[in-house]
């Protein structure tokens, strides 16, 4: 597993309050949103908020979101793109 | 008009590190902070609801004082429960008002974060509640100096007097940096203790 992959299974863990889910439950290609670990719409924005304060990428269209979360694998490369930090 | 004789059906309670139920004993840990006590007294309830860990701290006491006296009366999920929810403190949101203070303080590391932000009003406690009991019912949040029982008591009798609420569960939630404080009952047409304001102070003080 990449770095990246692994810092971002940790970080949605950690910051989204997912208390019974391991590192070890949520492979690259999982849905983060519906059936997958069922994220909220708050969990998304927090999501956005962690882009701009992490990796200095701001997202302008919130809804550009939907297609940037849609698993680790899709995230961890669109982070890879675009990080300014 | 109708006016009922209202009893106390049950009632609750969170601080010190123990979780009552009546007069029971339903848990103890005197061995952690609130953090890690709210979190070990929600595992032994078998309160299986993920986003309880999501909540901030007022929320979480209330959530948990709640689902212990209301679990009983919703496990039949097509019955429309018409409880209302009548709540109560001192510090409002502040403890949470303050985190989210501190992330907006810094012009230059301005990041508020959104799942704290939605915590800065201490009635979404009520709307966690609603949501996984599924009521539908008059809920209120009240900020007063201290534990009213005459106003909870007023309020409470007008709610089910006036065909506004089946039952009524009140009383005080407060969460304050390390003070903590939850004191819920259920005022309802059965139980066996009368709804007055000297059984609700008494209840309240011997808590």
């Amino acid at each position: 597993m990449s770095d990246l992959k692994q810092e971002l299974k940790e970080k949605i863990i950690t910051q989204l309050n997912l208390e019974d889910i391991a590192i070890d439950e949520i492979a690259d290609n999982d849905s983060l949103f519906g059936d997958g670990l069922g994220l909220d719409s708050i969990d998304a924005l927090e999501l956005i908020v962690m882009l701009d304060k992490d990796y200095g990428i701001k997202l302008t269209d919130p809804k550009e979101g939907k297609k940037i979360f849609e698993s680790i694998e899709v995230m961890s490369n669109y982070i890879t793109t675009h990080r300014t930090k | 008009m109708k006016v009922e004789k209202l009893k106390i059906k049950s009632y609750c309670s969170i601080l010190n590190n123990k979780v009552m139920l009546n007069d029971q004993l339903l848990f103890e840990n005197r061995e952690t902070d609130f953090s890690s006590f709210i979190k070990l007294a929600y595992k032994k309830m078998d309160t299986n609801y993920p986003k309880f860990f999501k909540m901030d701290d007022l929320s979480k006491l209330g959530f948990l004082a709640a689902d212990i006296l209301l679990k009983p009366l919703t496990t039949d999920s097509e019955k429309i429960n018409n409880i209302a929810l009548v709540f109560s403190n001192s510090a409002s949101s502040l403890e949470t008002d303050r985190k989210h203070q501190d992330s907006i303080v810094d012009k230059e590391n301005y990041f508020p974060s959104p799942a704290i932000f939605v915590y800065t009003l201490p009635n979404i406690c009520l709307g966690e509640i609603s949501i996984k009991h599924k009521l539908y019912s008059e809920n209120s949040f009240f900020i007063f100096n201290h534990f009213n029982a005459g106003y909870l008591y007023d309020y409470a009798t007008s709610l089910i007097n006036t065909g506004k609420a089946d039952e009524v569960l009140c009383g005080w939630i407060n969460s304050d940096k390390e003070d903590y404080e939850a004191f819920l009952y259920l005022v309802s047409t059965e139980g066996s203790i009368t709804h007055n304001k000297e059984e609700i102070i008494k209840l309240y003080t011997t808590k």
